[in-house]
């Protein structure tokens, strides 16, 4: 797996997202307050603006999701489906946190929570 | 076909209605409408008149709307009235001598205050209760009464409102009437002595029974006492010089008996169910047409004829085949209904009646011989069944099996379960029956009132029929099983209002707490931000500390604006409008090296747009070192104060505009609330700062300010009313302070001030109990929250950039902090940058085609593949690629 170290643990806000460059895609990590560190695509597929990491976090049933800052539409953060457009879907990103830093893999590689 | 003349003789309400209809209706524009009337003022609230007493002004009390008389096919001529028609030319002729020909004549002449031939009525001081200028009379005459003494002459319904205006002049007043009751055109006996007591118990002094013998006056001609010639007390008199005929009204049809039109035997056009008088091209509507050989005293008759008249012109067959006379309302503060046969004089009628004396309510229910239907009743004290049981009459199969439930206090009307049926009206202004509401709820899956009176102006005129629109919702949406949930969302089921007491009361500081103890799940971006909100307002302090920079919708995360593309606006705070040149220069430079967007807004702001999210401390620090601020455009906060120059300059002025809204705008910065607020102070009546239309809207008057309250733009525009006249700076400060905070602690998310005013009970009159005269007794709460916020007010963007940590958020990469997002590509339109649009954006990064400078070189570990290259080629027209940041 190619990782790129895009930051320290620290530098995430709890329940919020950061933007980050991994091989050239944009992506948004996102910390959560309960420990798991996860990474969608930062581009809205909706508006597609690269805004998903600057939307809140939450949970919608039992999925925790993104709401894009735009028009609030929810993405699993796991999964990368949206929960409120069919067919829409944003690529979902591994993440590794290893000694402090935060690690982020291409899209589509095998999903681990950190 | 070129457009028929109609002229329409007089401008009062009902005139004024006809005049709607047509031009609502009239899409072909097939009339032509002149009218002409005697006053010197357009259509007014005649029925509001009263109001003119306790603040509002003519402008308030006017029925004619924006730009109603500016339409090409109305012309309204007033001050000029009608003195003669000639139906062989088909003219009319006026007092200054105009002619007028006509296709259709409409007579809308209204009626005059009936003066008993009392001896001495010619006396000065003694008045009638119909216009504008009687009322202005009245109060000159208030104003040099050496005896602080009024008597109104007649106590009907108007006898009873010029009482109260005696009252709110701040006389001693008294009402005499001739008959053996008050009211007695809509009350009977037992329900008149209820009536009675409570008026006498307001101090105003009740003569039933009595006759006015004659009016003496002074030396100088000014009325000194009136002599009663019958008193069932023996009172010979009283001593006053105010006095106030309303004893009833006739009907100006002197035009029509001049040119020889039938009149009824008590006067009034005689009309037939078209409101045609003999004369085909003539119609008669309102007070002075006897319609069925009756002449109706009420507007809702009257505007019923105007419809009429207006689908008769329009070739209709519509027909006025009587009126309902039920009345409602609320005299001297007291609650007097009656509607159908209120008296039981139809045969075989049977009344149930309650009394209570201590309470002052007085009920009576007139039922069928059968007991199997209401016919009519009479409520004095409390009418709040008054809609449930006037909607019953006429119904069959709906009474419960104890009628009198209906109208026991513990029964309580409107819970009684009756299912009324779909024909009943509910609403009597608008029309509006109980089947049509039900069926605009189911329709539209309305939820809640407000969504009623949008989709059937149910309930927009006076109002007394909410509280059953409350009812029938209910019933509709249990009917249909769904439970109207106060649930904010699915982490919460608790309002707003209810988290912001749980907040408040039990000194929650945080959201992690708030939902732990109180809610479920992560959250979401409705509560999380309701939840930063709240914590904002409860506790100020700054917005993006600790935990609650998570609870922060974008907007208020990164203290701007998100716009479509992901970049930001940016708006510093103008207080009041008012600009340095200084200042102006600072932005424009600001502007011009971030090559932002500008416009300007519509709350006297300068919007710069197109800002990258790295480049906003950059634009704050040069803004913030000029001494601006951070203007709150993005939160859900006080957003403007607009003003006018007032008198500092304006030669209308009357009070220093900007000054207030500048102290304002820095008294209630930074105020998180459910929802924006707008506010605007306007120097003089003429209102060119729009403060009507803000939740918060003072404008000057010669003694002070008016401050009007719930107005908005928007989606459904409203204006603000006015809730206190001529006040004192520091008691409209005060008023404010209360009516801000008790909004941002009871009202839902989202809400802004308009709606949750509509949502409380009782409307603004709950708002000035509560905020004016205390009456939960949480005014020193709400003053004190207000002290505080005020103490601890900071500029965000300062305290951001004061803070490392903080700003670290303001990158698009974390590990890539100089690289700007580079899908983010701007053009120039009129010499500005705009974001591309998706041809120009294919074409810029394509690259072929157009030329495009590189975002910024600055290093970076990945490329981000737009690199569009430099290869020059010919611009689109208006359309030149730009640079969007600053060298640095």
């Amino acid at each position: 797996m190619n990782w790129t170290d895009v930051c320290a643990l620290e530098d995430l806000t709890p329940d919020r997202g950061a933007g980050a460059l991994v091989d050239g895609a944009q992506v948004a990590v996102f910390r959560l307050s309960d420990g798991p560190v996860l990474a969608v695509g930062n581009t809205d597929p909706i508006s597609r603006a690269n805004v998903l990491c600057r939307g809140l976090v939450g949970s919608r049933g039992e999925r925790t999701v993104v709401f894009s800052p735009l028009h609030k539409q929810a993405f699993d953060l796991v999964t990368g489906e949206c929960l409120d457009a069919e067919d829409v879907r944003i690529p979902v990103h591994p993440v590794e946190v290893r000694d402090g830093r935060v690690l982020v893999g291409p899209a589509g590689a095998a999903r681990r929570i950190a | 076909m070129s457009a028929r003349s109609l002229v329409v003789v007089g401008h009062g309400m009902v005139g004024h209605r006809l005049c709607e209809a047509l031009r609502e209706r009239d899409a072909g524009q097939t009339w032509d409408v002149t009218v002409l009337a005697e006053e010197p003022r357009p259509a007014y609230d005649r029925v509001g008149l009263s109001a003119y007493f306790t603040g509002s002004t003519v402008d308030d009390l006017s029925l004619v709307a924006d730009g109603f008389l500016d339409h090409p096919r109305l012309r309204v001529r007033l001050g000029e009235p009608v003195v003669a028609v000639d139906r062989a030319a088909r003219t009319v002729r006026t007092a200054p001598g105009h002619t007028y020909r006509y296709d259709a004549l409409v007579l809308a002449t209204g009626s005059y205050p009936f003066v008993p031939p009392v001896p001495g009525r010619e006396a000065a001081g003694c008045h009638v209760y119909r216009t504008i200028e009687d009322l202005d009379a009245i109060s000159a005459s208030a104003r040099s009464s050496r005896t602080g003494t009024g008597v109104v002459i007649g106590g009907g319904l108007l006898g009873l409102e010029a009482a109260n205006a005696l009252r709110s002049l701040g006389l001693t007043t008294h009402v005499v009437e001739f008959a053996p009751r008050l009211m007695p055109a809509q009350v009977d006996d037992a329900g008149g002595q209820t009536l009675r007591a409570h008026i006498t118990g307001l101090g105003i002094g009740v003569h039933t029974d009595t006759a006015t013998e004659r009016i003496e006056a002074d030396a100088d001609g000014r009325v000194a006492r009136l002599v009663f010639g019958r008193h069932p007390e023996g009172l010979t008199g009283l001593d006053a010089d105010v006095v106030v005929f309303s004893a009833g009204i006739r009907p100006r049809d002197e035009l029509a008996r001049e040119c020889g039109l039938a009149v009824g035997e008590r006067g009034g056009v005689v009309v037939d169910e078209g409101c045609r008088t003999g004369d085909e091209h003539i119609y008669a509507i309102g007070e002075c047409a006897a319609a069925g050989g009756r002449v109706y005293g009420l507007v809702a008759p009257g505007y019923a004829m105007a419809e009429v008249v207006a689908d008769r012109l329009l070739g209709g067959a519509a027909s006025f085949t009587g009126a309902d006379m039920s009345t409602k309302l609320k005299l001297l503060g007291v609650d007097v209904a009656s509607f159908g046969d209120a008296f039981g004089t139809t045969v075989g009628a049977l009344p149930i009646t309650f009394a209570d004396p201590v309470t002052g309510v007085y009920k009576k229910l007139v039922l069928s011989d059968d007991a199997a239907s209401v016919l009519g009743g009479i409520l004095v004290g409390d009418a709040g069944e008054y809609g449930t049981l006037r909607a019953l009459v006429g119904a069959t199969g709906a009474l419960p099996d104890d009628p009198a439930r209906l109208i026991l206090p513990a029964g309580g009307g409107a819970g009684t379960g009756v299912a009324l049926p779909a024909e009943a009206q509910i609403c009597s202004c608008n029309n509006v029956t109980q089947g049509q509401i039900c069926a605009a709820i189911s329709d539209n899956g309305l939820t809640d009132v407000a969504g009623i009176k949008g989709c059937t102006n149910a309930g927009t005129s006076c109002g007394s029929c909410v509280p059953m629109l409350k009812t029938i919702l209910g019933q509709q949406l249990a009917a249909a099983g769904i439970e109207v949930s106060k649930a904010l969302c699915e982490h919460f089921d608790h309002s707003r209002a209810e988290l912001f007491e749980l907040v408040r009361l039990r000194g929650i500081t945080t959201f992690s707490q708030l939902i732990a103890e109180h809610g479920r799940g992560r959250g979401c971006e409705v509560c999380r931000p309701v939840g930063a909100s709240i914590l904002a307002s409860i506790h100020n302090g700054y917005v993006l500390d600790g935990e609650r920079a998570a609870l922060q919708d974008t907007n208020d995360h990164m203290l701007a604006n998100m716009q479509k593309d992901g970049t930001y606006s940016v708006i510093p705070r103008l207080p009041g409008g008012e600009v340095t040149p200084e200042a102006l220069i600072l932005i424009g430079e600001v502007a011009r090296d971030f090559r932002l967007y500008t416009k300007i807004t519509g709350g006297q702001r300068i919007d710069l747009l197109g800002a990258r999210a790295e480049d906003l401390p950059k634009i704050w620090q040069r803004l913030t070192d000029a001494g601006l601020e951070s203007g709150h455009a993005y939160g859900k906060s006080l957003r403007t104060v607009k003003s006018c120059v007032g008198e500092t300059w304006c030669r209308y002025g009357v009070q220093d505009s900007t000054t207030l809204a500048i102290d304002l705008e820095l008294r209630y910065r930074g105020l998180r609330s459910p929802h924006k607020i707008k506010m605007a102070v306007s120097g003089c009546a003429r209102e060119c700062a729009e403060a009507r239309s803000k939740d918060v809207g003072v404008i000057a008057t010669e003694l002070g300010w008016n401050l009007y309250l719930g107005g908005n733009g928007g989606h459904r525009p409203r204006h603000a009313e006015l809730f206190a006249a001529d006040l004192d700076t520091e008691t409209l400060v005060r008023y404010i302070d209360r009516f801000l905070m008790f909004y941002v602690r009871t009202a839902d998310r989202l809400q802004r001030t308009a709606a949750w005013v509509e949502s409380l009970d009782g409307g603004l009159a709950h708002v000035r109990e509560v905020i004016a005269e205390d009456s939960l007794g949480i005014c020193a709460e709400l003053d004190a929250a207000m002290a505080h916020h005020v103490d601890t007010y900071q500029d965000e963007w300062k305290t951001t950039l004061a803070d490392p940590v903080a700003l670290r958020r303001f990158t698009s990469f974390v590990n890539a902090p100089d690289t700007p997002d580079p899908d983010i590509i701007h053009v120039l339109e009129r010499g500005q940058p705009r974001p591309a649009r998706d041809g120009e954006r294919a074409a810029l990064i394509a690259g072929t085609t157009l030329p495009v400078v590189r975002q910024r070189t600055a290093p970076t570990d990945a490329d981000a593949g737009t690199d569009a290259g430099t290869d020059a080629a010919t611009p689109a027209p208006g359309l030149v690629p730009t640079l969007t940041s600053p060298e640095k």
